[in-house]
């Protein structure tokens, strides 16, 4: 069981890399990019294009893909979302999911609907592990995966308290139009933030490889796990959001024990009941929907 | 000021539209005695999808929440009748069922989903539809991914159950027509475009949205749960793959924006604008799908309302008497766009 | 030679005019003091003058440039500034972050994070609070520190003395002493018609979207002002057809 838990807190690294990139942005923005899990996916398949076509390292790779998906980040925010952010609430949703829908299908038709994985490109790191007294493994992969998140929210909330940048865009978070008559081009904070998320769902993508399959239609369920680890850490807080990750990985692996297909159920049931915590704490029920249907009439 | 003013609900136009859209349902019925084969199994298809553009419509264009997640009913809509079949219950009757049961389930969730706004709902529809679709999985009548046929329905003569599916289908799609319609008429309905446009404002001032939202959360999930058991009786397998896909929620959303996303007529041409182009192309193959993600990005951001939607506002013209319209003493009509 | 020149100036919320026809100038190194009733359209000026609300009509000249089509950051970095009404600071920022984040219009003048203290003393013990934590005498002082962070050629103030206690006040207007001293071009709302005439140069007053009375405050008096605001009488030194 303690093996369990061990394994379901380095799964969890993996999905804080993951949901760092969606907190984040939900953070600046408050917008939930419902193609974010694709765009992980679309990282994950360059990284393996790169590696296997030049034949090198993934970690190698990622020092290419990095720059273009932050890149791509830029692009998309001053393009799609920073029109859907002015059209309403419904907009970023519908454009982000149609932009989810438009990558997973290209990568389809470009790569097909095979499997890929990162593995063979990083060697032994993919298997080799330490074991602890009382028989504990800890995966080499997967302690780095979730070395490499903590560094990453650490890097990233130093840079939001200290850098002017990040200065920048707490501001803008908290009130673009003040933010701007202070000087500051909220548009440009915006795409910059777009971008760094980009940046770390590359990294995501990258790890996700290494440490198993990925294929053209895999985006959604990245982005579900992404997702519930916002929500089950707590949006507002990239600590809770690491977190969150653990909790759902360890919760998904304890699911495991009990039933081979209980690993995505038992991720599924702790968020719906850490929704329901969170909402039952302060409130009651209502049947006054009835009412709502009588006939009105003109006054 | 001018001296008498009436309020009125019906113009010549929308007592035309009515009379016209029963009389064209009337002739619909008929559809099976003049139509092929092919054509009725195609039609029942369009009717299927006019269900669903209209209910994912209720959801986002009246009561302003967006699912990427109503493939949950649909999908459970179809295991209920699996189910139900599998229990004895006649295939049809089952069929009827179906969607009732569905919507006392999403009346038991809706306390919790309900809480939910924006981005945190649409996904977290998505996880129940995900959860939906594992524990299905679970069922031993299913066997994982396996799935299951409908057999009781094979022991109809083909052409007997294509005219009973598309007369089902037929049925449905003015069931929840008339339902929307008689929803957007009543209070709930005066409430939508309030709750629409900003629900603090519109609670402040007593409008009931949680009762409002309640309402078209439970009438969304029946008819995707209807639109699933239709599907099925003509699909015949019960896959949970197939029917918990998130390719249903592309669908609805293409369907909604192209038609017009919060008007009543919007829904129906999205959906015969969807069976068109699905005719033509085919309905499979990744440009299909590209194309419809890139038509709703399109849509999304530079054509929000729609063809029906900018074509209404363009010529103000609304076929079905669910606004409001001002009529001055001496006849003048001033038409006031009070249209949910 | 003018720091600001409104000129025919129209702005609305939705269809309403807020400001109707407004024109004037502010030459430099004046302090124009605006009075006017609550919704006679101060607020949406200061506003439309900032870039922070679009004008439906007319135009707004900043030494000379015309900058009516200029988005709202650009016009701060050519050196307006604009303490908004309720001061909006970055609450969960610190008064130090906030007047940081301010400081990086990269344009040259006095006002720097040292200076901006020292022009505020109240504030120096005060550095790392959070914009919430601070009365509203605070935040009005951190709110114009950090509109100075930009080292503007104009500052706009709306509703200067709103909320605050007396002494919270003379605080505040002293430490624009030094501001005054520095050469800066002022326009501030304020609803303190005595402390109005001892501090301004200029008077305008508005009622309704219009400027019903403006001139010299030493050519105007305390009734013509009373008069004005409340649309009792017109004006002697300046009228301005309503």
């Amino acid at each position: 069981m303690i093996d369990q838990i061990v394994q379901g807190v380095l799964l969890g690294g993996y999905y804080a890399l993951v949901a760092c990139g969606l907190s984040f942005m939900y953070g600046v923005m408050r917008i939930i990019n419902l193609a974010h899990g694709s765009l992980a996916i679309l990282a994950a398949f360059l990284v393996w294009y790169i590696a296997e076509h030049l034949g090198v390292s993934p970690f190698i790779a990622l020092l290419i893909v990095v720059p273009i998906m932050a890149a791509l980040g830029w692009i998309l925010q001053r393009t799609v979302l920073d029109r859907s952010l002015r059209s309403g609430p419904l907009t970023p949703l519908l454009s982000t999911f149609g932009i989810a829908i438009i990558i997973d299908n290209l990568l389809f038709e470009r790569f097909g609907a095979d499997t890929r994985s990162l593995a063979p490109d990083i060697g032994d790191l993919s298997y080799k592990s330490w074991t602890l007294p009382g028989g504990v493994t800890v995966g080499q992969l997967g302690l780095l995966t979730l070395g490499t998140a903590v560094v990453l929210i650490v890097g990233l909330q130093l840079f939001l308290k200290y850098a002017p940048l990040g200065r920048a865009i707490r501001a803008t978070a908290e009130d673009p139009d003040t933010a701007e008559l202070m000087g500051i081009n909220s548009r440009s904070v915006y795409a910059a933030a777009a971008a760094i998320a980009l940046a770390t769902v590359a990294i995501a993508g990258a790890f996700l490889g290494m440490r198993s399959t990925f294929d053209a239609y895999s985006g959604g369920a990245q982005l579900i796990f992404a997702f519930e680890a916002v929500v089950i850490g707590g949006t507002g807080s990239l600590w809770g959001t690491l977190l969150g990750a653990i909790a759902l990985g360890v919760a998904q692996n304890l699911g495991a024990q009990v039933n081979p297909r209980g690993f995505l159920i038992a991720g599924h049931l702790l968020f719906f009941c850490v929704l329901a915590v969170r909402f039952f704490a302060a409130g009651g029920f209502s049947l006054g929907w009835l009412k709502a249907l009588r006939p009105r009439q003109p006054a | 000021m001018t001296d008498s003013v009436s309020v009125r609900r019906w113009s010549s136009v929308s007592i035309i539209t009515v009379v016209g859209l029963v009389g064209i349902i009337a002739i619909l019925a008929f559809g099976p005695l003049f139509l092929g084969e092919y054509w009725t199994s195609r039609i029942t298809t369009l009717f299927i999808y006019v269900i669903l553009a209209v209910m994912w419509n209720a959801l986002a264009g009246y009561a302003g929440l967006v699912s990427v997640g109503q493939q949950a009913f649909f999908g459970l809509g179809a295991y209920v009748v699996v189910r139900l079949s599998d229990g004895g219950i006649p295939v049809y009757p089952a069929i009827a069922l179906a969607p009732v049961i569905v919507a006392v389930l999403a009346l038991v969730l809706s306390p919790l989903a309900l809480r939910l706004r924006g981005g945190e709902f649409a996904i977290g529809m998505w996880v129940f539809a995900e959860l939906s679709h594992l524990l299905v999985n679970l069922d031993s009548l299913i066997q994982g991914e396996t799935g299951r046929s409908l057999l009781a329905i094979s022991a109809f003569a083909p052409d007997v159950r294509r005219a009973n599916n598309y007369w089902f289908a037929l049925g449905a799609m003015t069931i929840f027509l008339a339902l929307v319609f008689v929803l957007l008429r009543s209070r709930a309905g005066a409430s939508v475009q309030a709750i629409r446009d900003n629900e603090e404002a519109a609670a402040s001032v007593g409008v009931r949205v949680m009762s409002t939202k309640r309402i078209i959360f439970v009438l969304a999930a029946a008819g995707c749960a209807a639109a699933g058991a239709l599907t099925l009786s003509t699909l015949i397998t019960f896959q949970p793959k197939t029917f918990f896909s998130v390719q249903w929620t592309a669908y609805m959303i293409f369907m909604t924006l192209v038609g017009g996303l919060g008007t009543f007529e919007g829904p129906i041409v999205g959906a015969v604008v969807f069976f068109i182009v699905e005719s033509l192309f085919g309905g499979s193959g990744v440009w299909y799908l590209v194309t419809l993600g890139a038509t709703a990005l399109v849509f999304s951001l530079w054509v929000p309302r729609g063809i029906w939607g900018t074509l209404s506002a363009r010529s103000g013209l609304q076929l079905m008497p669910i606004g409001y319209r001002l009529v001055f003493g001496d006849k003048r009509a001033a038409e006031e766009n009070a249209q949910a | 030679m003018s720091v600001l020149s409104v000129e025919a100036l129209d702005a609305r919320h939705g269809l309403l005019k807020a400001v109707r026809g407004v024109s004037f100038t502010v030459p430099q190194g004046e302090i124009l003091a605006l009075v006017g009733a609550n919704g006679a359209g101060k607020t949406t000026l200061l506003r439309t003058i900032a870039g922070a609300h679009k004008a439906s009509s007319g135009k707004v000249i900043f030494d000379g440039t015309d900058v009516s089509n200029v988005p709202a950051n650009k016009r701060t970095r050519a050196g307006i500034a604009l303490v908004p009404e309720g001061r909006r600071l970055f609450g969960e920022m610190t008064v130090e972050e906030n007047l940081l984040v301010a400081g990086r219009t990269g344009r040259k003048g006095p006002w720097n994070f040292t200076t901006v203290l020292e022009a505020f003393p109240m504030l120096q013990p005060l550095a790392q609070r959070k914009g919430n934590d601070l009365s509203g005498g605070q935040q009005q002082a951190t709110a114009i520190g950090r509109a100075l962070m930009t080292n503007p050629r104009l500052l706009l103030i709306d509703e200067l003395s709103l909320g605050l206690s007396p002494v919270a006040v003379n605080a505040v207007y002293e430490s624009l002493q030094t501001v005054i001293a520095s050469g800066a071009t002022i326009v501030l709302v304020e609803q303190d018609l005595s402390r109005v005439l001892r501090v301004s140069t200029r008077i305008a007053c508005m009622l309704e979207g219009r400027i019903m009375l403006e001139g010299r405050t030493s050519d105007l008096t305390k009734e013509q002002i009373t008069d004005s605001y409340f649309g009792l009488r017109r004006g002697a030194a300046h009228e301005v057809d309503a």
